[in-house]
């Protein structure tokens, strides 16, 4: 209860004393603000430890409304999933606004900036510790809404402000898709506690079962960017690094995967749900891969590769294997956290997010580049950081469930390689492309990069604790796989560096061309979805306004009014806009009240 | 006798400013004065109803008034739009602060208005709610007409005409139902309609409520209405005349006709769905930030439809938290547009660009209303959406879509104008724009205030709707008593 509390409840106050006033000089807020993420941490941490000691999940139930017999609660229980997620979100949270200290210390707005920080951790806090549908929605929502107003900080960039609202949009499609879910599941299990919904599972038709789940992973995707609603988040990078890499790496967007696992049972009752999760999540996995691989901005690199390993994670859900989902969920937040807080320290020191003005960084900053290393190796891979590990073992569920998909899966580590090194090469390696003098970033912003980099390496090696923890079962990959895994890890990492050796002076000059453009562009995903969603509702809404509405609804309504006006003859004075005829007319009418009150009381 | 003062005290206070004012002191501190009272007034009452064990008010006249029909009551269907009414008194009051154009008359008619609107809320007799029904139309229409924009002539009569035929056939429906029953209180009216008669009452009446509400396709005054009517007269009419027509619904239309309101209930979600969707592509469209909000009432309007369409329990509630969730938006909402086009001169989305930037404080407000009316959960507009979404698939399955399609595209427009309105670089024309003064905080505070309680915590109205809705969906459900 106290782990509530303090989780949702001291964040959202930190929040409302700096929207106050309270604290208006921004060295105070941000210190400040660091309090909320580390209540997460200790809250998280605290649930854990009663957890491991076997104690009952802390819970809270309250009205929120009733009427009528039906209810809607709102509920918090700080299982070992809940609690698992708030360490990760508290975590990830205090290095952003440690790194936020020095990152965003010239801008204006640092108030509104944390007060939006600090509002997204307490309602994370709410998504994770929701007990029910209603409550876990309330939380999605608002971290939604923390999400687009951060991508939209700068407010004055166009690009900016464009990127929030099709973020806000294209999440929204998913999250009307869950509303529509929890509406099935209202009407057919009767409630939304998903304790009780578990329950009445058994009661329930296969086909209201897999329409359910099926509605749920369309929120769940279009939170976590898989395909085809992954096109807001690479323009979500518009929003300051720092939040690209809480928000929209480490843990908003693996909520979809956390809304899987916290509702699993509807899953695992539904064959046909799972089987959509793995196709879609592999598909994903290997298109962003490829699309990553294209990139020259750092951040949309980033943004690609963080859609790929969301892909891994519902590849992973998709065959079963909730635990390994969680697992790459937690060593993914640590090193995806870490590269895009790199990468912001490179845009930092560097002045450029474009990697082909970039090279030769090691130098000027020695720190950064170790820790951008360390968060390669676990993103590609490599034994024995983290990211080998929790990628393995979903390699090896999925390797259970279908061989293709699990082939899939190992050609797309093999890309993750390629993309990341050459990035790395591109960045750190070799000489200057561009005369900006670099310089390395205050201990502000390397101290959490040095936590997150411990982490990175460190995590994987908890595999047995973890799955533990949540009492999921752990998948033990096949030596063959594992085997397969390093080779494609490795011929991908000497790709890298075999294609970045060959076009040092000038990367890109050997694949230039207009099918690499495309590439580059999403294969045109993104702006063919736009042209048959976009662009016909507006054209629908202005047809509506202007023919529909004023030329055939209004022009019958207000003709059949002229109409009965004209028949009326007596009215007919009405349009000539004499005061006098209103006063007379509103009299006549009070003469016909009056007479008709008389009628009435005298019966 | 708290009830009658009630309704007595807005037409003392009208009175009161068109003898006193200017010459005791300006009319609009008598008028804030009156509405103050009267939000007081509604407190206690609320308050004293909420203490008892059935939970309602009520005043029923003897001796010589007894021939009169004129009875009151206060019950937790009427509790929450009766607090709404007095609420958006003061903020209406607040926001005609400047008014210079004969501000006697203007601040008097608000106060009329407002004891007008009591009395529908009140009415515990169907002809007294008749009446007062139409006696909200006299304030409103002279309000728009007078202090107007450009087109008030057109757009008063418009709202007059609309408003004034689908009363008309109200009336004839008044009139079926009295003569049927044989009585005209409406609390222990005997349902005996037949399920003819029903029918024919229940479409005449509802003809008057889904004009006011505004349902699709009959929605075409308000846009203009809103536009030419002055910032007071906006939320008034946004805020709680467009209540009437929902409350009327399930006041008076569903106890009255219960059979026929069961079997015109695919009809009234249809018409609600449409309105979400409607409402809602029609604002996209806009170039005129106040049409836009206009617009955006129609779609949300839709789902108080919506929700009353269930015919149970918690659809009713649903729909009584739609309604005073948009009371208190589309009030802000209308409040902030107001007072921006005061000092701008100018509604046009296109040419108010870059707010944020000169405005801070203003802006902050907008993009809070836009939240709120978008349906963001912990505002107002969460709890009653929701509820009507879930509540409206369990009785009309996968038709329940077309409502669900209303809430994304709540979120385009609202975005939108945020967009165009107070993000982007700052613009020189805008440079010296005033930011909302201190009158102007005071008058948000409550709304905003308002809209936080109401989204977190929603049972403060459903409580109060519990008792009343229970008795009126009894009788929807069980058909005739």
């Amino acid at each position: 209860m106290g782990a509530l509390l303090v989780s949702i409840g001291l964040p959202l106050a930190i929040t409302v004393v700096i929207v106050a006033g309270g604290a208006r000089s921004v060295r105070v807020t941000r210190v400040f603000a660091l309090a909320g993420p580390l209540a997460a941490l200790a809250a998280g941490a605290s649930l854990i430890a009663s957890a491991h000691g076997g104690a009952a999940a802390p819970s809270w139930n309250g009205a929120w409304l009733a009427q009528g017999g039906a209810a809607a609660p709102v509920g918090f229980a700080g299982d070992a999933l809940a609690a698992l997620m708030l360490v990760i979100v508290g975590a990830v949270a205090a290095c952003v606004v440690a790194f936020s200290w020095g990152y965003m210390a010239h801008e204006d707005g640092q108030p509104r900036y944390y007060a939006v920080l600090m509002l997204f951790v307490s309602a994370m806090s709410v998504l994770v510790l929701a007990d029910n549908l209603v409550t876990l929605f309330i939380g999605w929502e608002l971290v939604g809404a923390c999400s687009y107003l951060l991508i939209g900080f700068w407010y004055r960039k166009p690009a900016a402000t464009r990127a929030a609202i099709k973020a806000f949009m294209t999440t929204r499609v998913g999250d009307v898709a869950m509303l529509v879910g929890m509406a099935v599941l209202w009407r057919h299990a009767g409630t939304l506690s998903v304790r009780e919904i578990v329950a009445a599972l058994p009661r329930m038709e296969p086909g209201v079962i897999t329409a359910a789940a099926l509605l749920l992973f369309g929120g769940a995707a279009g939170k976590s960017a898989q395909f085809p609603l992954h096109i807001w988040l690479p323009d979500a990078m518009e929003g300051p690094t720092p939040v690209s890499a809480l928000i929209h790496a480490a843990t908003m967007v693996a909520s979809g995967v956390f809304l899987v696992a916290r509702t699993w049972p509807v899953f695992e009752a539904s064959a046909l749900a799972r089987t959509v999760m793995l196709a879609i999540g592999v598909v994903t996995a290997l298109y962003a891969a490829v699309v990553a691989l294209a990139q020259t901005d750092i951040k949309k690199m980033l943004a690609y590769s963080t859609i790929s390993q969301l892909g891994f994670m519902f590849a992973a859900l998709g065959a079963g294997a909730w635990g390994a989902a969680m697992f790459h969920l937690t060593t993914h937040a640590a090193f995806k956290a870490l590269l895009f807080l790199a990468a912001g320290s490179v845009i930092h020191g560097a002045g450029t997010q474009d990697m082909r003005e970039m090279g030769g960084l090691a130098k000027a900053m020695p720190v950064t580049a170790a820790c951008w290393t360390a968060g390669a190796l676990a993103l590609s891979g490599w034994w024995p950081l983290s990211g080998f590990f929790s990628k393995d073992a979903i390699v090896a569920a999925v390797g259970h469930v279908s061989s293709v998909a699990s082939a899939a899966l190992i050609l797309t580590s093999a890309l993750t390689a390629l993309y990341v090194w050459r990035a790395t090469a591109l960045a750190f390696l070799g000489s200057r492309r561009s005369d900006q003098h670099a310089h390395e970033s205050g201990i502000a912003m390397a101290a959490p990069l040095a936590v997150l980099a411990v982490l990175a390496v460190g995590l994987g090696w908890f595999g047995r604790p973890f799955f533990e923890l949540l009492s999921a079962e752990e998948a033990h990959p096949a030596a063959a796989t594992i085997a397969l895994a390093v080779v494609a890890v490795a011929a991908g990492t000497a790709a890298a560096f075999a294609w970045w050796a060959r076009g040092r002076e000038a990367p890109e000059s050997g694949v230039c061309g207009s099918a690499w453009d495309r590439v580059r562009a999403g294969f045109g995903v993104d702006a063919a979805l736009q042209a048959v969603t976009v662009r016909p509702v507006l054209a629908l809404a202005r047809w509506l306004d202007d023919v529909a509405d004023e030329r055939i609804i209004d022009r019958l309504a207000e003709g059949s009014g002229k109409l009965a006006v004209a028949a009326g003859g007596a009215l007919a004075k009405l349009q000539s806009g004499e005061a006098d005829v209103y006063a007379s007319f509103v009299a006549v009418g009070f003469v016909v009240l009056a007479a008709i009150v008389l009628w009435a009381g005298g019966r | 006798m708290t009830l009658l003062a009630l309704v007595a005290l807005p037409f003392v206070g009208a009175i009161l400013v068109a003898l006193l004012g200017e010459r005791l002191a300006p009319s609009r501190f008598i008028s804030l004065a009156a509405a103050l009272a009267e939000a007081a007034l509604a407190g206690v009452a609320i308050a004293d109803m909420s203490g008892r064990i059935v939970p309602s008010l009520s005043w029923a006249p003897g001796g010589i008034l007894g021939m009169v029909p004129l009875s009151l009551a206060l019950d937790g269907l009427s509790a929450p739009l009766v607090a709404l009414t007095a609420l958006l008194a003061v903020v209406a009051t607040l926001a005609s602060w400047g008014i210079a154009d004969r501000p006697r008359a203007h601040h008097a008619l608000l106060l009329a208005l407002e004891g007008a609107v009591m009395c529908v809320f009140l009415a515990a007799d169907l002809v007294l709610f008749y009446v007062a029904w139409e006696a909200v139309l006299i304030p409103m229409y002279f309000l728009i007409g007078l202090w107007g924009h450009e087109n008030r002539k057109h757009a008063a009569t418009k709202f007059f005409l609309f408003t004034f035929v689908g009363s008309a056939f109200m009336l004839i429906g008044v009139l079926a139902a009295i003569s049927g029953t044989g009585a005209t209180v409406l609390s222990d009216v005997p349902r005996v309609l037949t399920p003819s008669t029903q029918r024919l009452v229940f479409w005449l009446m509802a003809a008057g409520m889904l004009v006011k509400l505004p349902a699709f396709p009959v929605h075409t005054w308000l846009p203009e209405a809103h536009v030419e009517a002055p910032t007071a007269g906006s939320i008034m009419l946004a805020g709680v005349l467009l209540k009437m027509g929902g409350y009327g619904l399930m006041r008076v239309a569903a106890p009255l006709c219960p059979a026929a309101f069961a079997e015109a209930a695919p009809i009234l979600f249809a018409l609600g769905a449409i309105g979400t969707v409607y409402g809602a592509l029609a604002a996209l469209a806009q170039t005129d930030l106040k049409r836009l909000v206009a617009y955006s009432s129609v779609a949300h309007m839709g789902f108080v439809l919506v929700a009353l369409a269930t015919g149970t329990a918690m659809g009713f509630a649903a729909a009584m938290l739609v309604m005073v969730s948009h009371g208190l938006v589309a009030g802000l909402a209308f409040f902030l547009v107001g007072s921006l086009a005061d000092r701008t001169h100018t509604r046009h989305i296109a040419e108010l660009r870059g707010l944020g930037g000169s405005v801070p404080r203003w802006s902050t407000l907008f993009v809070f209303t836009s939240l709120a009316s978008l349906g963001l959960p912990a505002l107002s507009g969460f709890p009653g959406e929701l509820m009507s979404v879930l509540e409206a698939f369990k009785a009309f399955e996968w038709w329940s879509v077309a409502a669900v399609a209303g809430v994304l595209l709540a979120a385009t427009y609202n975005l939108r104008a945020v967009r165009a309105v107070v993000y982007g670089e700052p613009v020189e024309r805008w440079a010296s724009l005033a930011d909302v003064s201190v009158r102007e905080m005071l008058a948000a505070a409550p709304l905003v205030l308002g809209i936080v309680v109401l989204g977190v915590w929603p049972g403060v109205v459903t409580a109060m709707t519990e008792p009343a809705v229970a008795t009126i969906v009894q009788l929807v459900q069980g058909g005739v008593r």
